[in-house]
């Protein structure tokens, strides 16, 4: 008896921090957005299963929670390319630097996030030499600007996320067999052939979980795009955050947030049946 | 599973935070814990330097109290949210004061979150108080709030990359020599009374039809590219940089920028906003005493000269002028400067009021608003 019960009972730390962390804090985000949309903190918010939210939510910002969706793709592409061929040096290339440069990759962490985004504000600024350095090359013109464009937004994405694509990519890259990419050559693969057939079917997992690493929290991200985009181009954290702090209009808020985390969850699902590696899962 | 799951969740209702302000008062322990603790907008006090000692020193001295005075309202909307589970709950916020502009003191009052100040105890206030600010509709007798300076929103430039300013509210939006260069603030009302008078609207009484209309103008320079920031405090440091060069400037903000900032405030012509930021005591404030006694400090004219001469905001206080003489005749010589401090009735002529608002109206503007704001 007692051993029978045993794995259940080793399982309740872990059930229970779920339950906690996890259940509770969704089953109140589902009921928020099921409130009564006239609710104000004068008059409290109950839940009235009012699904008319969705719909509504959807339709005023649909457009905001695509270009998060578009801008989170475009980054998490750049994201892989750049991630890939620095983990791909990192890990081949660097000999005895491995760990510094590793730890490199990692230095800008020490500083928080926000600091290192308002950062930018100064290095892409209209008087900052970036701009100066283009204008004079006639990349940009005379007018132009980078600051507050979505370029500079999802560049900013780019930026803050590209660890999370690196150390991913680097420890499946490390982990290939080098023999194996001798044997492509032996078998007169070029070099371009080997990496096709060999090195980058081999680190698939690293590519999917860095994508993963970098899409997910990029699409709900509203700092990049509120510090270095434009007004123009608002995305659906911003709604988000905006509608649960200043306008309080829980019920939208909450419709919206369960609404982005169906999407990426779809966008997941899809994504890892495609890459063929649900180990991951 | 699910059925539970769906069974639970109107136990996830959020409660009303209206609280009873008799109910929600904390024992004052003044007499024997000598400190007091303040949340209010920064650069909103004179500092010590070398030639001079802060009132916020000489209060410490003379009442042998220990301030702990906290810059974290940067944004009406924003403190509001970081202080509204604790007043709606009845706990406390650790804070003996706060210090918030009129719209939100009257918000607040009417959710039953602020303490009254004995007028036995605050003397200064109802005698000092200057007759524009002495009765508010939201506050009357004034029991719940005492300003603690009033100030101006109308346009502020930067010098230096602009030497010919835009006059007016239309100018700002439209020019095409500014595309791109122009910040608008997140304060709704700030922002939203500008763009009322510049299409000739009253903001103290304006139908939906003129809000829709104002917020589509807004709506437009935005999508023209005109406006490329909405901002709160920092609206400041954009300006300085050059990254704006005209905006929507609070008045002591740009008088009191240092000389290479290159910031100026104007006056639009079509009027600007006037507001009030007010000292409130919250609900489970548990220094009561020293509150009051700090707003019957700062209502000595002497000290709010003090406190003008220094952030060049509009004293609430009577009777300071003979002090501005004394500390800083130069401020009295320069007229806009002299304006923005003491401002005399054909000033004051200028400036407009942003309606009262009902929570549903709050809610649909505050919508509205940060639909093109997008903050």
């Amino acid at each position: 008896m007692r051993s029978r019960m045993l794995p259940y009972w080793l399982l309740l730390p872990a059930a229970l921090w779920l339950f906690l962390f996890f259940l509770i804090p969704f089953l109140s985000l589902v009921a928020t957005s099921l409130y009564d949309p006239d609710g104000s903190v004068l008059t409290g918010y109950h839940v009235t299963w009012h699904f008319a939210n969705f719909p509504d939510a959807i339709k005023a910002y649909g457009p905001h929670l695509w270009r998060s969706v578009w801008w989170a793709l475009i980054a998490t592409a750049l994201c892989l390319v750049f991630g890939y061929i620095l983990a791909y040096t990192i890990a081949f290339k660097t000999g005895r630097w491995k760990n510094l440069v590793l730890v490199m990759v990692v230095a800008p962490f020490f500083t928080s996030f926000l600091i290192r985004t308002d950062a930018w504000k100064l290095i892409l600024g209209d008087h900052g030499w970036v701009v100066h350095a283009l204008q004079s090359v006639h990349l940009l013109s005379q007018d132009g600007r980078i600051l507050a464009t979505p370029v500079a937004a999802i560049a900013g994405l780019t930026y803050n996320y590209l660890p999370f694509a690196i150390l991913p990519l680097y420890t499946s890259i490390e982990k290939v067999d080098r023999r194996l990419i001798e044997a492509a050559g032996d078998l007169y693969a070029s070099p371009f052939r080997a990496f096709l057939n060999v090195t980058l079917p081999l680190t698939m997992p690293g590519v999917v979980g860095a994508s993963l690493l970098t899409f997910i929290p990029a699409v709900g991200d509203y700092i990049n795009a509120q510090l270095l985009g434009s007004t123009n181009d608002r995305v659906i954290g911003a709604d988000i955050q905006s509608l649960f702090t200043t306008t309080q209009d829980y019920a939208a808020a909450g419709a919206l947030s369960v609404t982005l985390l169906v999407v990426v969850l779809a966008a997941t699902l899809i994504y890892v049946r495609k890459a063929g590696t649900e180990e991951l899962l | 599973m699910a059925g539970v799951g769906i069974g639970v969740l109107p136990l996830f209702s959020t409660p009303d935070r209206h609280q009873d302000p008799a109910a929600c008062r904390a024992q004052d322990v003044s007499a024997k814990n000598k400190t007091f603790t303040i949340s209010t907008w920064p650069l909103y006090i004179d500092t010590d330097t070398k030639h001079h000692t802060s009132t916020l020193t000489d209060f410490q001295k003379e009442f042998g109290v220990k301030v702990n005075y906290y810059t974290d309202v940067t944004d009406n909307v924003v403190f509001f949210n970081k202080v509204v589970n604790q007043l709606g709950s009845c706990t406390t916020t650790g804070r003996d004061m706060m210090v918030l502009t009129d719209w939100m003191a009257a918000r607040m009052i009417q959710m039953g979150w602020l303490q009254p100040m004995d007028p036995a105890k605050v003397p200064n206030l109802h005698n000092n108080i200057i007759s524009s600010l002495r009765a508010p509709a939201w506050d009357p007798e004034r029991k719940f709030s005492a300003p603690w300076q009033a100030g101006f929103t109308g346009i502020g430039y930067n010098t230096k990359y602009l030497p010919n300013p835009p006059r007016n509210i239309k100018d700002l939006l439209t020019r095409p020599d500014l595309k791109g260069k122009v910040a608008v603030m997140t304060e709704m009302r700030d922002t939203m009374g500008l763009m009322l008078l510049g299409l000739g609207y009253d903001p103290e009484n304006f139908t939906q039809a003129q809000w829709d209309e104002s917020i589509a103008f807004l709506e437009k320079a935005k999508v023209d590219g005109q406006i490329r920031a909405f901002s709160g405090q920092e609206y400041t440091d954009d300006l300085a940089a050059g990254n704006t060069v005209a905006c929507i400037a609070w008045s002591g903000d740009m008088a009191a920028a240092s000389p290479d900032a290159h910031s100026k405030f104007l006056v639009p012509e079509e009027g600007m906003m006037i507001w009030s930021d007010n000292m409130l005591i919250p609900n489970m404030a548990s220094h009561q005493t020293i509150a009051e006694d700090w707003v019957n400090f700062y209502y000595r004219p002497e000290q709010a000269a003090r406190l003008a001469d220094y952030n060049y905001y509009v004293s609430p206080v009577q009777g300071i002028e003979p002090y501005i003489k004394k500390i800083d005749p130069d401020l009295l010589k320069d007229r806009d400067l002299a304006n923005l401090v003491l401002p005399n009735d054909d000033y004051l002529k200028q400036t407009h009021n942003f309606m009262a608002l009902s929570e549903a109206q709050i809610r649909n503007y505050e919508r509205d608003f940060s639909n093109v704001s997008g903050v």
